[in-house]
């Protein structure tokens, strides 16, 4: 296998637990754009303490199945529960899920105009009422974490697409949340970086945080993914765990994907 | 490595090069010079021609304002002076209208010995201003402060008046608690920003304190409804909540209440100020206050307009597009218009609702429909990601708005808005077609209809130009000073 960014460290595995608790429930989900149907009768449910990493060709509908999550896309049909919450039209839930639910963008998104403890510590002061000094406080354990303390007075404009994304992940991490969502987080990264935001993303699985992330790297999928999800034409087509799902896949869609994405 | 082909492939740099300093430019005039005016024949018959215009404009220009004259009671004695001093065929300014007419350019007709009042009010108005324009304190701040303050003393002594002197010391005192409790630079002085607009109103109208106190209470009213109300159901409710108070609150409770207190006070000097109407406001005291009461007021309300033409609810939207369309559909001369003459008919019988007044609503209607579309062409410049970070983070709509969108969009609209709010105050010279006196056609009419001066052309132009040049350019130079300030990438 030819993957760049193979994980070659050890991992430590002694968090990493699945509990019986339901993190997320999905069940018979639909959605259309207009009159595409994206996502199609999509059924998921996830742990506490999951890691699972989804994958499959671009327009498969996996970017949107994960954004309905934290509501920044509407489903149409079904039912989405999180952390016991289910998602509707009530502003107050979505608020309260999206509180609950980190979310980190393929394209960072970090708040230019503000520096980046301030990127850090808005949302703990406006949403969770937090006093500016905690929360300074918590934003700059954060950033140690993602080892970028220095960078903590500079703006978003200055950092490497790296440090950026790396940002974006402490500033999700400071509103301490139960679920991490991640949208293709190392799409955008210059190959040099890519490396850096995966480390970040390994630490937090080796701390337990339930991840779902949309990626198309495999040697992340295989080092700390406890299922790996592939889905085609809006719905799912195979999931399994990462060993089977790549020595053993039983769909062509399934094997056809791999070989393509693996062959070269 | 003489044997190193241009074409051999192989290269192998054994150490990193440093990095140097950019070669120096080639400097000097004549090459500058050279580059710029003297490039090719075209550039420099260019040159040559350019050069010819201006020595041909300064000819006929340089003489005239050279000969202008400070020092006359009237265009003859102007012109006598200038064929006295320069030749039977020499040609002159008269600034002397100028220097004869200035307070009526700068005030009207408004009493002479008020005067004291809008002066005050300007200068009170750069204290209220500061906490706004300038969020850092610096040396140049405390320096202007100290000049505004000389010349507040300066108005006291000179007109024998307490009262300047007396809002100056409470103005410091204030600020000086509120600084000696720990609140800095600007908040310390924003209190002032608030009151500013019932103290330049009681100043220049005059009348009872009372007045404009009782207005600003309903603010308070209606802030502490919408505090309570948004805790209990909601922003958007408590905003309506918050409204609707300060409405009754102006409607019912505030001409009784206002009445009440005039009738303990009386007519004594703090509270209250000898009235003036608005028919004696004029030249550049009238320019100013429809001008600054305008940009003041339609930037927020441009900005709440921008968000309901975006917003996803239809009738807020509706109602927002079809106030811009139709505002920005209509001449401001026809809004003037409607506000002199037909708002008459449609108020109540005897209600005297002031000229001024209208006038400003209306200006500021105009004014917050351009504004509102250069904003909204600033919010659709940001990137969805923005809207999506601030959703995902847990932000509500105002929350998300107020902290991460508009002080994006705000800034990426800072040209337009600028624009806006310099066409707003040269717009201010339309009012001479509702009657009121103009500094441009309004006031320089009635200078050049007195026997004295008729005839005199150009200087009042040029100078009733010039000021309100410095007032624009002003303006547009702190808009670039604003731009480079927020300037976040590669700082």
């Amino acid at each position: 296998m030819s993957d760049p960014h193979a994980v070659t460290r050890e991992i430590d595995r002694s968090h990493m637990q699945v509990s019986d608790e339901v993190a997320i429930q999905i069940t018979n989900m639909n959605k259309w754009y207009g009159a595409f149907h994206v996502l199609r009768d999509v059924n998921v449910t996830v742990n506490r303490g999951e890691r699972i990493v989804i994958c499959g060709p671009s327009g498969s509908g996996k970017s949107t199945l994960i954004r309905c999550i934290n509501r920044l896309e509407e489903h149409q049909q079904g039912k989405i529960v999180v952390d016991g919450i289910e998602l509707t039209n009530d502003l107050k839930n979505i608020d309260k899920v999206r509180s609950e639910v980190g979310m980190v963008f393929q394209h960072f998104n970090l708040f230019p105009h503000l520096t980046i403890l301030e990127n850090c510590t808005l949302a703990p002061i406006w949403v969770r009422k937090v006093p500016k000094k905690e929360a300074e406080a918590t934003a700059m354990h954060f950033l140690e974490k993602v080892k970028i303390p220095e960078q903590a007075n500079k703006y978003p404009g200055q950092l490497s697409g790296g440090q950026q994304q790396r940002v974006a992940i402490a500033r999700s991490l400071c509103m301490k949340p139960r679920i991490m969502l991640f949208d293709e987080p190392t799409s955008a990264l210059d190959p040099e970086m890519i490396k850096e935001v995966l480390d970040t993303m390994i630490e937090l699985a080796e701390e337990g945080m339930t991840m779902l992330c949309v990626t198309h790297e495999m040697g992340f999928a295989q080092a700390v993914a406890n299922r790996v999800i592939f889905m085609d034409q809006g719905q799912i087509v195979e999931q399994n765990e990462p060993k089977e799902f790549f020595n053993n896949p039983q769909s062509d869609r399934t094997k056809l994907f791999l070989s393509q994405i693996l062959g070269h | 490595m003489s044997d190193l082909h241009a074409n051999s492939a192989l290269f192998v740099r054994k150490e990193m090069l440093p990095p140097s300093d950019p070669p120096a430019l080639e400097s000097g005039a004549i090459k500058w010079l050279r580059e710029n005016l003297f490039s090719g024949w075209l550039n420099s018959t260019l040159t040559v021609l350019g050069l010819a215009a201006i020595f041909f404009v300064l000819k006929l220009g340089l003489p005239w304002f050279l000969h202008g004259v400070w020092n006359a009671n009237s265009l003859g004695e102007c012109r006598e002076i200038i064929a006295a001093t320069w030749g039977e065929d020499a040609h002159g300014a008269c600034w002397a209208v100028i220097r004869e007419r200035w307070n009526q350019f700068m005030f009207g007709f408004y009493p002479r010995e008020l005067y004291w009042r809008p002066v005050l009010a300007l200068l009170l108005l750069m204290v209220a201003l500061a906490p706004v324009l300038f969020s850092e304190k610096s040396n140049k701040l405390w320096i202007a402060g100290g000049v505004i303050a000389v010349l507040i003393l300066w108005l006291s002594v000179s007109y024998g008046q307490w009262i300047p002197v007396g809002i100056l010391v409470l103005l410091a005192a204030i600020t000086g608690y509120l600084g000696s409790r720990g609140v800095h630079w600007p908040v310390n002085l924003l209190w002032f920003t608030g009151v500013y607009t019932g103290l330049a109103f009681w100043l220049l109208w005059g009348g009872t304190i009372w007045l404009p106190v009782v207005a600003l209470l309903g603010f308070v009213v209606g802030w502490i409804a919408f505090r309570f109300a948004s805790n209990a159901v909601g922003t958007i409710v408590g905003a309506g909540a918050g409204a609707i108070a300060a409405i009754l609150w102006w409607y019912f409770a505030a001409g009784a209440l206002s009445d009440t207190l005039t009738g303990l006070t009386g007519r004594t000097q703090p509270f209250w100020l000898r009235g003036v109407d608005s028919d004696e406001f004029g030249g550049f005291v009238l320019a100013f206050t429809i001008g600054i009461a305008g940009i003041a007021i339609s930037l927020p309300m441009g900005i709440i307009l921008a968000l309901g033409r975006r917003s996803d609810m239809p009738l807020v939207k509706a109602i927002c597009v079809g106030f811009i369309e139709f505002i920005r559909g209509v001449p401001l001369i026809t809004l003037l218009f409607v506000a002199s003459l037909l708002l008459n008919y449609f108020l109540p019988p005897g209600t005297n609702f002031d000229i001024i007044l209208r006038v400003i609503i209306m200006v500021t209607l105009f004014s917050a429909a351009y504004i509102a579309e250069v904003i909204r062409g600033g919010l659709a410049a940001l990137p969805r990601g923005q809207y999506e970070a601030a959703d995902a983070l847990g932000l509500d709509y105002w929350k998300a708005q107020r902290l991460i969108i508009m002080p994006q969009a705000l800034k990426i609209s800072i040209p337009g808005i600028v624009s806006s709010f310099i066409g707003l105050f040269k717009d201010t010279t339309l009012v001479v077609f509702v009657a009121l006196l103009d500094p441009l056609k309004g006031i320089t009419d009635a200078v050049r209809a007195a026997i004295e001066w008729k005839g005199v052309y150009w200087e009042p132009y040029i100078f009733v130009g010039a000021i309100f040049f410095i007032v624009c350019f002003s303006m547009s130079r702190y808009a670039m000073y604003l731009e480079n300030k927020l300037k976040r990438e590669h700082r």
